[in-house]
């Protein structure tokens, strides 16, 4: 006889009842995700759809895949997707949320996509205060692409095209989106969270359903940046890569909600 | 006007001359319908604006001028990917590059050869007047249904800024197919995806050979022209939009001289009206082709005549005051009877 056994007769004999206390949410689909060890795209895809889950979107969501590794979210998510091109999807979820503004619509992309070929569309959907929630998954390189420099690259970081570190004077200074986005006038919402520590985790998860709640409400554009690793394009391991985002990351890419318009 | 008839509501789209007259329009009339209109901040996203609306399942349209359909072939080659319909207006200006806005027909290879890449098709209509433009626009939406694809009306500043009487009418009654695809949430029921990407074995061949299955059927069912005098003709004209209405003219006038002088004109670029052509050219022996370029559509005219007879070219690329006269080609004509 087992131990679990021995423990279910215990619990019964005590007139315990079984709870299930942890599940996959519903809208996540029963299948492996294709995303590395140690990649923090699974547990985003988490947070999001519990959240989902939270306020009983699922049925009403439109989301919106971008290009790069975030490219499948149809795959991992049970609700309606399109599919954007690079760095459009703030712009394609301008048109779903105007011809269908019952519906939930969120965007979930990475920083390549977001912060350098979409620079133009994030900026003026969140200018013009769409009433959209954007999931920015930030982890300071081009993933699917294998690890090219991104906009959020941090200065010195080694990358297949910054092969000796990323130098100022010629590539520029990392993006800090959120804090530039915050400056703009349309945008009611804006947060940047981690997900490399348990207590980072829980806020993020609290921050992404602040933004959703500002959609749900109706108070205008949300967005939530989530710091992020890519061991495989860092080339570290699992643990490495979540070290660096508190050693490093967090600390040129500061976290806290610098935007809460409705004080939610 | 006829894009309010057939029920679109959504409209994406950025300042260029000479298509203003469209978003200024659409601007004034969206509110007062329930509709939406957006000055995107660039071509890119006016067209994308469009993608996300039309995955909805509404009608949705953009307008342009050529380089701002340049920067849009990205997204129709999604939306042709996708097989999202769609209305996209092309006024067509001259170029290359920032070329002028003087009415050209440079944009021909560009609308019906693909455009942007992946080796698709799109419907390409062009109207040779405002009422053509008004019944065409109405007809677009349609076909962009049936065929679950974007559908382009290329004019060019003749016909886009032109005023002349309009007499409209209501949106025939078409019937449509169920839009089983549109995304709507689930509400419950199965997960629906609009996308373009397919990376499964044999996903993406698959998908290309439907493709092609549809171009097919359009090429079979859906292509319009105009036959003006063609049965005794022993030179038909050919051309398409504004050209094709400044040779009609002077083809009248050849007949008034008692010249056997006929006009085809294609309505539909793509599909091509290549069996108007081979049926025309079995009793006729020229055909002149006349374009505001250096020679496009003629390359799908001489595809489609039958064997033996000639086909002349006469083009004018566009530029303040290349627009040629109902004189000047007359003239052409005369030099071939």
């Amino acid at each position: 006889m087992g131990l679990m056994a021995c423990d279910d007769f215990e619990n019964q004999r005590r007139g315990y009842r079984m709870q299930q206390v942890f599940k996959r949410p519903a809208a996540l689909k029963d299948v492996q995700t294709h995303f590395c060890p140690g990649c923090h795209h699974g547990t985003i895809h988490r947070l999001v759809a519990e959240a989902l889950d939270e306020f009983k979107l699922q049925e009403k969501t439109i989301g919106v895949a971008s290009v790069g590794c975030s490219v499948f979210l149809y795959h991992y998510f049970d609700i309606d997707v399109i599919e954007a091109p690079h760095g459009r999807a703030p712009a394609v979820a301008t048109g779903v949320k105007r011809a269908s503004p019952d519906s939930f619509v969120f965007t979930y992309q990475g920083d390549g996509d977001l912060a350098a070929i979409g620079t133009a569309e994030i900026i003026h959907a969140a200018n013009r205060g769409e009433d959209i929630t954007v999931i920015f998954v930030n982890n300071t390189t081009y993933g699917m692409t294998g690890g090219q420099m991104a906009p959020t690259t941090l200065l010195g970081q080694k990358t297949s095209t910054s092969p000796y570190g990323r130098r100022s004077e010629k590539e520029g200074f990392p993006i800090r989106v959120t804090e530039m986005l915050s400056g703009l006038e349309g945008v009611a919402f804006a947060a940047r969270t981690a997900v490399n520590t348990p207590k980072n985790l829980m806020d993020a998860k609290r921050q992404i359903k602040k933004a959703f709640q500002y959609q749900v409400e109706g108070k205008g554009f949300s967005f939530v940046e989530v710091l992020s690793a890519c061991p495989t394009n860092w080339g570290m391991d699992a643990v490495g890569a979540n070290e660096r985002i508190g050693n490093e990351m967090c600390e040129y890419f500061k976290l806290g909600v610098f935007k809460n318009t409705a004080s939610l | 006007m006829g894009a309010i008839e057939a029920g679109c509501r959504y409209y994406f789209g950025y300042p260029i001359t000479p298509q203003n007259d469209i978003p200024e329009f659409m601007s004034r009339e969206m509110p007062g319908l329930n509709g939406e209109f957006i000055q995107a901040e660039s071509e890119i996203a006016a067209i994308n604006m469009v993608m996300g609306a039309a995955a909805t399942g509404v009608r949705a349209m953009t307008s342009s001028s050529s380089p701002g359909i340049s920067l849009k072939l990205e997204a129709i080659s999604y939306m042709a990917g996708m097989e999202l319909p769609c209305l996209i207006v092309n006024i067509s200006r001259s170029g290359p590059g920032l070329g002028g806005i003087d009415a050209s027909q440079g944009d021909y290879f560009q609308a019906v050869k693909g455009g942007g890449h992946g080796g698709y098709h799109i419907v390409v209509i062009a109207p040779a007047s405002i009422q053509e433009m008004y019944d065409m626009t109405m007809h677009a939406f349609d076909l962009a249904e049936i065929y679950r694809t974007p559908v382009m009306i290329l004019g060019d500043a003749v016909v886009g800024q032109m005023k002349e009487p309009l007499i409209p009418h209501p949106r025939p009654k078409t019937e449509l197919p169920a839009k089983d695809w549109a995304l709507r949430g689930t509400g419950g029921g199965a997960q629906r995806i609009v996308k373009s990407l397919f990376l499964g074995d044999g996903e993406l061949e698959a998908h290309n050979w439907k493709l092609h299955a549809k171009y097919q059927q359009l090429q079979e069912k859906e292509s319009r022209w105009e036959e003006y005098e063609t049965s005794d003709a022993t030179l038909i004209v050919t051309g398409f939009g504004s050209a094709a209405r400044i040779a009609k003219t002077a083809v009248m006038m050849a007949r008034e001289e008692g010249l056997k002088v006929g006009l085809l004109r294609p309505i539909t670029l793509f599909p091509f009206p290549a069996e108007a052509f081979s049926v025309v050219t079995e009793h006729c022996k020229m055909i002149l082709d006349i374009e505001l370029n250096t020679g496009q559509m003629v390359e799908d005219v001489r595809l489609s005549v039958a064997r033996d007879v000639e086909v002349f070219f006469y083009g004018r690329p566009s530029g303040t005051g290349s627009l040629p006269t109902p004189e000047e080609l007359l003239g052409q004509i005369k030099r071939y009877l």
